[in-house]
C-alpha cells in the first residue's frame, strides 16, 4: 500500500509466534476488516432465500407457524395458562427472542468446520465470521420483532396483552446480552468441534432440549405453582438458567405478568459477559492451529 | 540501511501422524498433566524429521525444522523442494493460516497469499458480488475494490458473465476471476503457491506477466512456490531449497535450481544395491542390482541422449525350467511407465541352472522423459508359481541435456525429425 514508505523504521508490523496471549484480540485489525464484516452480513441475508418463491417472507412464516403450533399443543392440548395474555401472543414473544438466540448459537457453532476451506487458505481475523453471523441475526430478529409488535398492538387494543412495564426501556440490554450468549456459546462449541466431532451431533438436539428448560412455551410462574414433584425438582434449574431469565424478562417487559426482576437482569448481564469472554479465549486459542486438526 | 521486510527465525512445525481423533483426548490430558507440573510437552521431544521413506516409531514428525532466513524488500524468492519437503507448510505459517510450533516470524508489511485461488466464492452470488467478498477476505476495503473493479473484470476476461451467479461459471472462469481479484490486491508481500498450474496457457502467460509487474514496478516482495523450475529461474531473484523440512540451500535462483536438481539425484541412492544373503534357503533370489552407463561406471543418473544398462545378479538354488523375468520402471508418482519381460524378446522362458548368474539389460535412450524413476525386478517359476521380487529397489534420474523439460506431460521422450516442406 501507499504507506510502505513510512515504515522505514525498524518497527515490525506484526509478529507470528507459537503461543499467543490469552486474549489476543487485535481490535485495530478487526476494524481494518470491517468491510468484510458488512459484506458477509449482506451475503448471509441475501443468499438464504435465493431461488425460493416466498423469499424474505420466510423470516415471518417461521415464527408465525411455530407460535400457532405451540398454542395448539401447550395451551390447547396441554392447557397451560398464560394469564390475561392471549396464548398466541405469549408464545410468539417467547419464540421471537428464543429464535434469535438459537440462530446466533447454531449459526456460529460450526464456524470452523463450515469455513475450513477458506480458513485453510487465507488469513483474516477469524472472529469476523461468527460476528457477522450474529449481526445478521440481529437484523433478522428485528424483522421478526416488527411482526411481533404488529400482533402485540392488535392484542393490546383488545385488552389481551397485559400491561407493558416501564422496564421495556431495558430491552436493548436484553437483546445485546442474548446475542453475546449465543455468540459466546457458539464460539466455544465451534472451537471444541474441531477436535471432538461428537459435539456437532449434540448441538442439533441439545438446542431443542434447551428450549424446553428455558421457559419458552410456558411461564416461570406457572411451573413455580406446580404441585408435581418432578416439576419442583426441575424448577431451580429452569429458574437459574440465564436463558429463562432473558425470555421471562422479555415477556414481563411487554405483558407485565410478573414484576420485572432487576437482580436477575444483572445476573444475565454478568453471565453473558462471562460466556462471551470465555468464548473469545477458546476461539482465539483454536484459530491458530485448528487447520491441522480439522 | 536495513532493508529486511520479513524475518524468519527458527521456525519449526510439528505434525502428528496417523488418525487424528484416536486418543487425542488422552494425549491432551497427558499434555495438560505435564504442563501443570511445569514439565515440557512430552510429545515434542520425540519428533523425528519428516522423511517419509523411512518409517519412524514416533507418531510426531517435524514438517519444518529450524528454518531461518531474511527477505529483503523487493526480493522475489523461489522456494523449491520435493513434495513433502515443507514448502506448503512454510507458506501456511507465513500466511498465518496455521501457527508455528516454535520460532517466530516478524514482518514489516502486509502479507497476502494466493495459496489457492477462488476462496470464499459463493455459488449463488454473481461474479461482481463475489469480487467484493473475495477482495474483502483477502484484506481489501470496499472502496479499494470499487476503484479497481473495472480493471479486475477486464483482467479476468469474464465481462459478459459478471452479473451471472458464479455457479453457472466454468471452472476455468472461476479461477480466472479469482486470480484477477488476488492479482489486484496490493500487499507488501505476496505469497504465490502453484497457482500457475491452473488455467489455460494464455492466462498463465498473463498471470506470470502480472507477477513480474507486481515485483518490478512496485518493488513488492514475492514468495513463490513452484515445481516449475523454468518459472522459478526466470521469475525469481533468489532461491531457497527445502529438503525434509530443513533449509538446505539459499542463493540465487539459478544456483538453487541446480542444487535442487543435483541433490534430488544423489540424495538417497547409490548406483548399486546389494541384497543380503539371509534368504539363502529360498529356491532363487536377486542378489544385486546396478545401473551402469557406457563408460562401465555406475551412476545414479543418465542423460536423455545416452544408453544405459541395468545389471541384475541372481542366485538359483534349484533348476527352473520356465523362469519368468521382469523389469519394471515407475515414475515419481508411482505410475508404471515401462514393463519389460524377457520372454517378449526371446519368445520363450529362461531355463535356469543352479548357481549365480548375471544379466545386463540395455535400455536405449532417448526413451523416457527426464525425471526420477524407480526400478522393480521380478523372478517367477512358471511351473510352481513361486516368485521373488524386489520392489522399488533402486532409483535413478534421467536428466535433460540442455533445457529443463521436467514439467512436460507424457511418459516418453523422443526427438523426432520434423520436416517441413512448402506446398
Amino acid at each position: 500500500m501507499s504507506n510502505i514508505t513510512n515504515r522505514e523504521t525498524d518497527e515490525w508490523l506484526f509478529e507470528i509466534t507459537p503461543k499467543g496471549k490469552l486474549i489476543d484480540l487485535n481490535f485495530k485489525e478487526i476494524w481494518r476488516y470491517r468491510d468484510l464484516l458488512w459484506i458477509l452480513v449482506r451475503r448471509d441475508i441475501v443468499t438464504v432465500y435465493k431461488q425460493t418463491i416466498l423469499g424474505p417472507l420466510w423470516f415471518v412464516i417461521q415464527p408465525l407457524f411455530t407460535s400457532v403450533i405451540f398454542t395448539l399443543v401447550f395451551n390447547g392440548f396441554g392447557s397451560l395458562g398464560t394469564g390475561s395474555v392471549n396464548a398466541f401472543l405469549f408464545n410468539m414473544g417467547g419464540i421471537t427472542i428464543w429464535n434469535y438466540f438459537k440462530e446466533c448459537f447454531v449459526g456460529t457453532s460450526d464456524t470452523f468446520k463450515k469455513n475450513a476451506a477458506i480458513f485453510g487458505k487465507v488469513y483474516f481475523p477469524r472472529v469476523i465470521v461468527p460476528m457477522s453471523i450474529t449481526v445478521s441475526n440481529v437484523l433478522k430478529f428485528f424483522i421478526q420483532f416488527v411482526i411481533f409488535l404488529l400482533f402485540y398492538f392488535y392484542f393490546l387494543s383488545q385488552g389481551k396483552a397485559g400491561i407493558p412495564s416501564i422496564f421495556i426501556l431495558l430491552l436493548p440490554i436484553l437483546i445485546i446480552a442474548m446475542g453475546m450468549m449465543g455468540l459466546g456459546l457458539g464460539m466455544i462449541i465451534s472451537s471444541w468441534t474441531t477436535k471432538y466431532r461428537d459435539l456437532t451431533v449434540a448441538v442439533g438436539f441439545g438446542v431443542q432440549l434447551l428450549m424446553y428448560i428455558s421457559a419458552v412455551p410456558y411461564s416461570l410462574g406457572e411451573i413455580k405453582n406446580s404441585n408435581q414433584e418432578w416439576v419442583q425438582i426441575a424448577t431451580p434449574f429452569i429458574e437459574y438458567n440465564p436463558l429463562t431469565q432473558v425470555i421471562e424478562g422479555f415477556r414481563n417487559m411487554f405483558f407485565g405478568l410478573e414484576t420485572f426482576n432487576i437482580i436477575m437482569l444483572l445476573y444475565v448481564i454478568v453471565f453473558s459477559f462471562f460466556v462471551f469472554f470465555v468464548g473469545l479465549v477458546v476461539f482465539n486459542k483454536t484459530e491458530r492451529n485448528f487447520i491441522d486438526t480439522v | 540501511m536495513n532493508n529486511t521486510i520479513l524475518k524468519i527465525e527458527n521456525i519449526s512445525k510439528q505434525y502428528r501422524l496417523g488418525l487424528v481423533g484416536t486418543g487425542t483426548l488422552s494425549h491432551d490430558l497427558n499434555r495438560w498433566w505435564h504442563k501443570i507440573r511445569g514439565k515440557d510437552d512430552p510429545y515434542l521431544k520425540i519428533g523425528a524429521l519428516n522423511d517419509r521413506t523411512t518409517s519412524s516409531d514416533s507418531e510426531y514428525v517435524w514438517a519444518l525444522k529450524d528454518i531461518n532466513f531474511d527477505v529483503a524488500k523487493g526480493d522475489i524468492v523461489g522456494i523449491i523442494g520435493k513434495n513433502g519437503a515443507g514448502k506448503s507448510t512454510l507458506l501456511k505459517i507465513l500466511s498465518r493460516v496455521t501457527g508455528p510450533t516454535t520460532g517466530s516470524i516478524k514482518s514489516k508489511g502486509r502479507i497476502a497469499s494466493l495459496l489457492e485461488v477462488g476462496t470464499g466464492f459463493h455459488p449463488e452470488l454473481t461474479g461482481r458480488e463475489n469480487i467484493y467478498i473475495n477482495g474483502a477476505i483477502l484484506g481489501m476495503s470496499k472502496a479499494e475494490i470499487t476503484s479497481k473493479i473495472d480493471e479486475i473484470v477486464a483482467f479476468s476476461g469474464c465481462e459478459r458473465y459478471i452479473d451471472t451467479p458464479t455457479k453457472r461459471y466454468s471452472s476455468g472462469m472461476t479461477v480466472r476471476l479469482a486470480f484477477a481479484v488476488a492479482a489486484h490486491l496490493e500487499p507488501d508481500i505476496l505469497i504465490v503457491d502453484e497457482v500457475l498450474s491452473v488455467g489455460d496457457a494464455e492466462f498463465q502467460k498473463k498471470a506470470i506477466g502480472k507477477m513480474q509487474d507486481i515485483s518490478n514496478s512496485d518493488g513488492r516482495t514475492v514468495l513463490f512456490v513452484s515445481h516449475n523450475m523454468a518459472a522459478v529461474k526466470s521469475l525469481c531473484t533468489r532461491g531457497i531449497v527445502l529438503q525434509n523440512g530443513k533449509s538446505v540451500f539459499d542463493g540465487t535462483s539459478t544456483e538453487a535450481v541446480d542444487f535442487y536438481l543435483n541433490s534430488s539425484v544423489g540424495e538417497e541412492t547409490s548406483s548399486v544395491k546389494k541384497i543380503n544373503d539371509f534368504q539363502n534357503k529360498k529356491p532363487f533370489f536377486i542378489t544385486e542390482v546396478s545401473i551402469i552407463t557406457s563408460d562401465k561406471k555406475g551412476r545414479t543418473y543418465v542423460y536423455t541422449n545416452e544408453d544405459f544398462w541395468i545389471k541384475i545378479k541372481y542366485k538359483f538354488n534349484e533348476i527352473i525350467r520356465k523362469c519368468h523375468m521382469t523389469l519394471v520402471f515407475k515414475d515419481q508418482t508411482g505410475e508404471v511407465v515401462l514393463f519389460l519381460d524377457r520372454s517378449d524378446y526371446y519368445k520363450e522362458y529362461y531355463v535356469a541352472k543352479k548357481g549365480c548368474f548375471e544379466s545386463t539389460i540395455k535400455i536405449p535412450n532417448p526413451l523416457l522423459k527426464p525425471g526420477k524413476y524407480y526400478i522393480s525386478i521380478g523372478l517367477a517359476n512358471q511351473d510352481t508359481n513361486k516368485n521373488a521380487h524386489e520392489l522399488d529397489i533402486l532409483s535413478f534420474t534421467i536428466k535433460d541435456v540442455d533445457s529443463l523439460r521436467d514439467s512436460r506431460e507424457g511418459a516418453i521422450f523422443l526427438p523426432v525429425p520434423w520436416e517441413i516442406t512448402e506446398i
